[in-house]
């Protein structure tokens, strides 16, 4: 079947999708965007966060024909032209990424946390976060990242 | 000779943020290949036996299914001697989830409903996967992993034990764990004859691997001797890595997969992740330990005895004999010491190198036998251990490069607010919960491997390029090389360009045991001032001089290690055992830091996995079917965002003057060591309970 949805902005189509074929599959293998992740495929680990018509979801749980005819946003698409979003910034600055592979459905993740609440306790970050797993960097700085980069959202809305 | 401050010391922002943070940094399987073919592994469902009939018939009729390759299909591997790598080369069934086929396919979703329309007939053998410490069939391993001895035994334990005023006599367990790095295991292959990236000559089979890997250049020489081709013929690419911690630290059976399965699309890349399932059977575990740990001491707490004997599981197919109780050989001074290691040869899936193999699961027995020892003597937990701290190594009595773990203790102990820990468990007590605080020692050896290369190369405007064929798996290599570099050079940050990843590169050793920085850094060192001596601040354009690692003859002088405190409060509801950890603090001992910003990264990711490891991560195998049945995230729990809370490292400021041209020891894997062990105490200040097997449940605490 033909599949077209909205990504970062941009109509795109994909022919040929197979009834059961993810919206992260069509995403990384069709349509060039390989940034958000697999590592899990079953929903459990957050690495695939894209927004669904500004929803985050787990892109590995949702048929790409589910897609059809709405707004698909991934971590490529979270700068605004060459300026990237605070969350980006503030990610790279507090040492919040390591191995980079958790990274992207992180920032998708906390972005839309920042966007819904402007001043976010540290309990509403962890709550916001705790369904994307990261092996290497212990929290504590995507924490802080969190912090910063909704701090500034804050001062400069 | 030590390199000048300037970059090296000062947080800088990891290289390789900002593609990272745009999604742009491509990983093994994002790499954009022309007309990939998709493959899907057929595992085995029985844990022994053999494979009697397999009928692809009905896979292959799967549209877009290009071919079903099992034993029978495959090409014979020139070498097969490491057992894990001679994947698809006999009919023998050696543990649940092996690879008996693979399927190659147009889309993934057809190669993976092929794989499943695979039908194996078996004949089954009675299979043994449980590990207990009475079983027939325990032996001595002729080494266990580093090259350490398996036993080792000085004076007298059993008659120290006998005098000893106060003893400790007990048996402590961690379960098998798993690595889980967030990438999965990925190879993307793909054989040409010349042309492609992979270059070279027409009419020569050339193999090149997109790989997710610790170290380009092992998978590169062990894939060129398992195909049998010269190691120019293979080029593994791996510039971005999810992760590794001791999982990607060798080729394991995927990566033979992947380069058998191309064999049958050549010139056509075959893309191969692991799911996550099938890691739990294919990419290494940390062995299940049963460890007995005897000391003997004086009512002042003074070791007199101190014994360390572990039985652990390898594979039937393959030996990995985990260094459990090599730590307690430095630990403490006592003069009568014994340490044995016993494996059982299983028929499961072949363990491998996790996070500080060795040392984490031996000092979740060792620290927990000296917290109780503290308790029988009646001393403070850091009391005991600043009494029995060696002035030499016990081991190999030579002087300490520099043993600062007391000071990494006292200064913990301060800023923890240690004084305020109940000297009597289970009597403080906030609301419904019941508060305690623990403390365990940490260590980690201070390894630098020989064989890498550095080659520093000038453009002619002002910009050097260094080229080495290390790894970043996370851990900020890719930072602290470039830091190192422009000091080694005297020139700015944003003057250096490093290339690692590729082996095409200068030889580089594997992404493991803590030694990146120090052996690649060092050669680095060594490059740079060659090619300061030979073009001077004005090189020509082309200029390019190169070096080895050079030789390090301090390491065979001193005993280096690294050292480090790890501090833990927990509560615990009285009502429902719930144990939750408000802080942790590690203060580190590891020569010079080079990068605070991702040093500091490496080591509370190290101390979060270490509190994972002490509450929640459990691989439960299934002995009637040899099956490791919590596969995946939804039941091997490794901890969240929500389980931390306030996870803090501090180190000293200091160098070894001993440690290379750095002074810097390493701190991938120390950050894990001791943690679970501090919490276990601190459990037990706040219960009363003393948990000895790993994870720490609350069922455990309600009595």
């Amino acid at each position: 079947m033909r599949v077209g949805f909205t990504v970062n902005g941009r109509e795109e189509t994909a022919d040929d999708v197979w009834e059961g074929e993810s919206l992260l599959y069509v995403l990384r293998e069709r349509m060039g965007l390989p940034g958000s992740k697999n590592a899990c495929e079953q929903g459990e680990c957050g690495s695939c966060t894209v927004l669904l018509d500004g929803v985050p979801v787990c892109s590995c749980l949702v048929a790409a024909g589910q897609a059809e005819g709405r707004r698909v946003r991934t971590v490529e698409g979270l700068a605004e032209g060459d300026r990237q979003a605070p969350i980006q910034e503030a990610f790279v600055e507090c040492g919040a990424v390591q191995c980079g592979f958790c990274t992207p459905g992180l920032l998708v993740q906390a972005h839309d946390l920042i966007e819904r609440v402007p001043r976010p306790s540290d309990a509403d970050i962890r709550e916001a976060l705790a369904g994307n797993l990261c092996r290497c960097t212990g929290y504590e700085k995507i924490l802080a990242a969190v912090r910063l980069a909704a701090n500034r959202r804050a001062e400069n809305p | 000779m030590t390199v000048r401050r300037g970059a090296v010391g000062a947080p800088a922002p990891r290289v390789e943020g900002l593609a990272k943070v745009t999604g742009s940094a491509a990983y093994a399987y994002d790499r954009p290949v022309a007309d990939p073919v998709y493959a899907c592994p057929v595992q085995a469902t029985i844990a022994r036996g053999r494979v009697v009939a397999i009928d692809g018939g009905a896979a292959a009729g799967v549209e877009g299914v290009l071919a079903v390759v099992t034993h029978r299909e495959a090409a014979r591997l020139a070498d097969t001697a490491d057992a894990e790598l001679a994947v698809l080369q006999s009919d023998a069934v050696a543990f649940r989830g092996q690879f008996v086929g693979v399927v190659l396919a147009e889309t993934p979703e057809a190669a993976r409903q092929a794989a499943g329309l695979v039908r194996v007939e078996y004949d089954e053998e009675p299979h043994d996967t449980e590990l207990r410490a009475d079983r027939a069939g325990l032996y001595t391993p002729e080494q266990v992993n580093g090259g350490f001895a398996p036993d080792t035994d000085e004076g007298d334990v059993d008659a120290a034990m006998e005098a000893a005023a106060v003893t400790v006599d007990r048996i402590y367990t961690t379960p098998m764990l798993f690595n889980n790095p967030m990438e999965p295991h990925t190879s993307v292959a793909v054989w040409g004859d010349g042309g492609d990236e992979g270059g070279g000559g027409p009419g020569e089979a050339r193999l090149t691997l997109y790989d997710s890997t610790q170290g380009a250049h092992v998978v590169r020489s062990t894939l060129a001797r398992v195909f049998g081709l010269p190691p120019e013929r293979v080029r593994v690419i791996s510039p971005y890595v999810g992760g590794g911690f001791g999982s990607k630290g060798m080729p394991h059976a995927h990566n033979v997969l992947a380069g058998l399965a191309a064999m049958a699309v050549p010139g056509r890349p075959v893309k191969l992740a692991l799911t996550r399932q099938q890691m739990f059977s294919l990419a290494g575990h940390r062995t299940p330990t049963i460890q007995r740990v005897r000391l003997g001491a004086g009512a002042d707490g003074r070791l007199t005895a101190v014994a360390h004997e572990v039985v652990e599981h390898t594979s039937a197919l393959k030996e990995f004999a985990e260094q459990t109780a090599v730590g307690a050989r430095m630990m403490y001074a006592a003069p009568n010491r014994r340490t044995a290691h016993r494996l059982a040869a299983l028929d499961v899936p072949v363990p491998s190198w996790m996070r500080a193999p060795g040392e984490a699961p031996g000092f979740f027995g060792l620290e927990v036998a000296m917290d109780e020892l503290a308790q029988a003597c009646g001393l403070d937990p850091v009391e005991l251990r600043a009494r029995n701290e060696p002035e030499v190594d016990p081991e190999s009595g030579r002087p300490w490069s520099g043993r600062h773990l007391v000071r990494c203790l006292r200064e913990g102990a301060a800023r923890f607010g240690w004084e305020e820990r109940a000297a009597v468990p289970g009597t403080r007590r906030a609301g419904r919960e019941l508060v305690g605080l623990g403390v365990a020692a940490s260590t980690y050896p201070y390894y630098r491997f020989p064989g890498s290369r550095a080659v520093v190369g000038y453009d002619g405007s002002g910009r050097y390029t260094v080229r080495i064929g290390a790894a970043d798996i996370g851990t900020g290599a890719w930072t602290v090389l470039t830091q190192i570099a422009a000091d080694a050079l005297e020139c700015p940050l944003g003057a250096v360009r490093v290339e690692i990843g590729d082996s095409e590169l200068p030889p580089a050793t594997v992404a493991g045991g803590s030694s990146g920085t120090a052996s690649w850094g060092s050669a680095i060192v060594a490059a740079c001032h060659a090619f300061r001596g030979a073009y001077g601040t004005e090189p020509p354009p082309g200029a390019e001089a190169g070096a080895d690692m050079p030789r390090d003859p301090d390491a065979e002088r001193f005993a280096m290690h690294s050292f480090g405190a790890q501090f833990a409060e927990v509560r615990v509801d009285a009502d429902t055992g719930e144990i939750r950890v408000p802080r942790m603090l590690g203060v580190f001992s590891a020569g010079r830091i080079v990068n605070p910003r991702t040093a500091r990264s490496q080591f509370i990711g190290g101390m979060t996995m270490g509190l994972s490891m002490a509450l929640h991560e459990r691989g439960v195998l299934d002995h009637r079917t040899g099956h490791v049945v919590n596969h995946d995230f939804a039941e091997y729990h490794i901890a969240t965002h929500a389980d931390v809370v306030d996870v803090d490292a501090v180190w000293l400021e200091e160098e070894d003057a001993h440690a290379g041209p750095l002074g810097a020891r390493g701190i991938g894997e120390i950050g894990i060591v001791g943690a679970p062990a501090a919490i276990a105490n601190a459990v037990h200040n706040a219960t009363g309970v003393r948990v000895r097997d790993l994870p720490i449940t609350p069922d455990l605490l309600l009595r």
